[in-house]
């Protein structure tokens, strides 16, 4: 029995996917959030959280990518295109973000409009994200070995709807985030915001659920018919009650479980995703077989990936690690 | 037809003007890290504190360039697939796997060395310190190398079969994949390029600095030190360009053809067309100022051997000759005004006027900028050259692009020109204040802020907690 690779480079990509959307989400929560923030140590202090980690977090952005290019050709050559429009936008919005974090420091007199990008470009992101994913799920039109859509073909409620939902969700991560690593003020501050981001974002998250089994009639039946309910339905069940803890947690006082209870909600929704599309890449039209680059190219990928992954993984928990605890205004040093 | 024909001209200037954009950062980056460690190993061998204060001088450049480097970086990785969908699925059993390792050697040294190599200094010690510069070094190196195997596939593939979906796989050997036959050849001669970028914008601070205040001992370094390496690598230089030039001769003939502006084909040794303008309706280039079998002489080292022109190749698999033939032009013409300031600094540097003489730091200054419009030219000549084709002989550009309508290109198009302008326009602004304060003894290290291209690396905060 060979090892069926194509699998293996599926989860490698969906891993990529997963780890950019909790760590990039969390960074990009706290952009949108920015304004919610006074001028001065507050607002500091809320983007010190983020500065040592950030830029690692976005670089999983480009290993989705180029990931997606090298193990599954057809389906980056399909969704691209596809996504065209909310792509840009997001690279272009990601651009303004990444050089609004360095440009506001070396740049004080103009300190204002470098603000405004930082939360625009974050809003800009993270909507667009989640735009390409309601794009997705809800189906794209497939000729032969290319798209075969408009240019407006993304735009639909419920792709609006998932974007609204991914901006409601990592602002909900950034204020958790915000929460397990501030002090006092802000973190009080946070505290009220995910107060209410957290009902949002499960009112977001309930609408998508419910609006997805009736995109495409294989996703109805995998939800809700049986007996392939019976295998689906801890996953609704688990966001539920994740969903008790986690407001329990925030009312009580705690300051790292409900970040944790965010991100185990986030893995929840991803899983669902999962469900959804598997094995489809793009749904409904190509499966991950038929997307698969050539076993020598997996072989030869693997190879590097092996190596890599892990220490970056072991590098990224380090930097983590590094700066557990509280931060202040000035960063995480006195 | 019309609106096919438009939408791809607006995907080709759209990729045109966004890796252009991009290959700059990466042509001065590779080149300062390798001159970073070269600072840095003089000073740990020397002690001379000169070394260290420019080091960490330029070590702040270099910083915010690399971060433009990797935020351009991020849309080239999407941009194949937006906009050139359908080469992406054909070639990306190929190139994919490649650009995988690109992205994957980029994204350790990201993780793994900048961060030391900015802010470690006091935490790490010199050893480490030093041994994280050589891997940025190092890892700028590797990411070029798998950037431009991946360039030079497109321009001689080879090691590929063609699947029953009409996709290129790999035949055999990665080996034969990643080294190609005009790799080695485009790798040294970009990489040389980068060098020589580099050394000609630090020569012309170095220049800048000198004219004020001809006493500045750090200016004085990098302009000698940057100098040396004009007056060595230029004309080393003109070699490699000289075999990268045959190497493509022997594959990519027509591209030659329309660097030369050979329209017609000579049977007893062809003239080498200095200048002239291009008439490609005619078939001629008009005004042409010719050295008769020089073309021969240079390309098949006899002037009597016959060369073939365009005249020999269908109309539809021609290049633009105009663009080819000018941008090779200026390439060649500035790599000749980078030997001849070596040259003269070498003549300075015998008489003792190195430091004095404002001839010689003027045409410096004047000449900062040329690596990167050289870099330019050539990355132009040779990509331009390659058309009509993505893959040389076997994919048309016009069959590699997506399926997008042109309103939707040129949206993103005019997206990009203005947030790229404004965004890197405010990182230049940046960079040109910096260069314009001189070095200093006791030059201050990286300021202790959030930087993009930092990393992950905490080691900013460790810094910060030792000082």
């Amino acid at each position: 029995m060979s090892i069926d690779l194509t699998v293996i480079w599926a989860f490698i990509i969906a891993f990529a996917v997963f780890a950019y959307v909790v760590m990039d989400g969390f960074d990009l929560g706290i952009g949108i959030l920015f304004n919610r923030f006074p001028v001065g140590p507050e607002r500091d202090t809320a983007m010190n959280s983020i500065a040592p980690v950030w830029d690692g977090n976005e670089t999983w952005l480009v290993l989705g990518g180029g990931g997606l290019l090298a193990a599954f050709p057809l389906a980056y050559a399909v969704v691209l295109p596809a996504l065209y429009a909310p792509l840009v936008a997001m690279l272009l919005a990601l651009v303004f973000r990444g050089v609004a974090f360095e440009f506001r420091w070396r740049d004080p007199a103009h300190r204002q409009a470098w603000d405004v990008a930082f939360q625009g470009g974050s809003f800009v992101a993270a909507f667009m994200q989640g735009v390409a994913l309601g794009a997705l799920l809800q189906g794209i039109t497939v000729e032969g070995r290319a798209y075969a859509g408009g240019w407006w073909e993304w735009l639909s409620p419920f792709s609006l709807l998932t974007g609204l939902s991914v901006v409601a969700g990592y602002a909900l991560l950034g204020a958790c985030w915000l929460i397990l690593k501030t002090e006092a003020g802000l973190q009080a501050r946070a505290r009220a915001l995910a107060g209410w981001l957290g009902p949002l974002t499960l009112a977001a998250v309930a609408a998508v659920s419910l609006a997805t089994p009736f995109l495409e009639t294989a996703y109805f039946e995998r939800w809700l018919t049986w007996p392939s309910i019976l295998w689906v339905a801890p996953v609704p069940i688990l966001v539920a009650l994740s969903s008790l803890l986690f407001w329990r947690s925030l009312k009580r006082g705690d300051e790292g479980l409900p970040f944790v209870l965010t991100l185990f909600i986030f893995f929840l929704c991803f899983t669902g995703l999962g469900i959804s599309m598997w094995p489809y890449i793009v749904p409904e039209s190509i499966t991950i077989w038929d997307a698969a680059t050539t076993r020598s190219g997996q072989i030869f990928m693997l190879v590097g990936a092996a190596i890599t992954v892990p220490l970056i993984l072991g590098y990224t928990g380090w930097a983590y690690w590094v700066f557990r605890g509280k931060v202040k205004a000035d960063g995480y040093h006195g | 037809m019309f609106d096919t024909f438009d939408a791809l001209l607006l995907a080709r200037i759209q990729f045109a003007f966004t890796v252009s954009f991009h290959f700059l950062f990466p042509a001065i980056t590779i080149g300062l890290a390798s001159y970073l460690a070269v600072l840095e190993g003089l000073w740990l061998k020397t002690g001379k504190s000169v070394y260290m204060d420019l080091f960490r001088y330029w070590v702040k450049i270099f910083a915010v360039v690399f971060a433009m480097g990797v935020v351009s970086g991020i849309v080239m990785s999407y941009q194949f697939g937006t906009n050139w969908a359908v080469f992406s699925d054909k070639a990306g059993p190929i190139i994919g796997p490649l650009m995988a390792y690109e992205v994957l050697t980029a994204f350790f040294l990201e993780a793994g060395f900048l961060g030391v190599m900015l802010f470690g200094m006091n935490r790490v010690g010199k050893r480490l310190h030093f041994t994280a510069t050589l891997m940025v070094a190092l890892g700028t190196f590797i990411s070029a190398f798998w950037i431009l195997s991946v360039n030079s596939w497109m321009q001689t593939p080879t090691g590929f079969a063609i699947n029953e979906v009409g996709q290129f796989v790999p035949a055999g050997s990665w080996l034969d994949i990643i080294f190609n036959p005009s790799f080695p050849y485009r790798l040294a001669h970009t990489m040389t390029a980068a060098y020589l970028t580099t050394a000609f914008i630090v020569g012309a601070v170095g220049a800048w600095h000198l004219l004020k205040d001809h006493e500045t001992v750090a200016a004085r370094k990098m302009f000698s030190m940057a100098l040396w390496m004009a007056a060595i690598v230029a004309p080393l230089q003109i070699v490699l360009g000289d075999m990268h030039g045959l190497n493509t001769l022997e594959h990519q003939p027509v591209k030659v053809m329309a660097m030369e502006g050979h329209y017609q084909s000579h049977t007893e040794g062809a003239p080498l067309i200095l200048f002239g303008i291009p008439n490609s309706a005619q078939g001629r280039v008009d005004y042409a100022i010719e050295i008769p079998k020089a073309s021969s002489l240079i390309l098949k080292h006899d002037m009597h051997a016959p060369l073939a022109g365009l005249d020999s190749v269908p109309v539809d698999e021609r290049p633009p000759v105009a663009i080819v033939f000018w941008s090779f032009r200026v390439m060649v013409g500035l790599g000749i005004l980078m030997a001849v300031l070596g040259l003269f600094s070498l003549w300075a540097r015998w008489r003792g006027t190195l430091y004095t003489s404002k001839l010689l730091h003027r045409f410096a200054l004047v000449m900062g900028p040329s690596g990167l419009i050289a870099v330019l030219a050539g990355w132009i000549t040779t990509e331009v050259g390659r058309q009509p084709w993505t893959i040389h002989g076997l994919l048309r550009t016009a069959q590699s692009a997506s399926p997008l309508d042109a309103p939707a290109v040129a949206a993103s198009l005019v997206a990009f020109v203005i947030v790229y302008f404004t965004v890197f326009g405010a990182g230049v602004v940046y960079i040109l204040k910096l260069m314009a304060k001189p070095p200093h003894s006791g030059e201050a290290g990286m300021p202790n802020i959030p930087v993009r291209s930092a990393g992950i690396t905490p080691a900013s905060a460790l810094e910060g907690a030792a000082a």
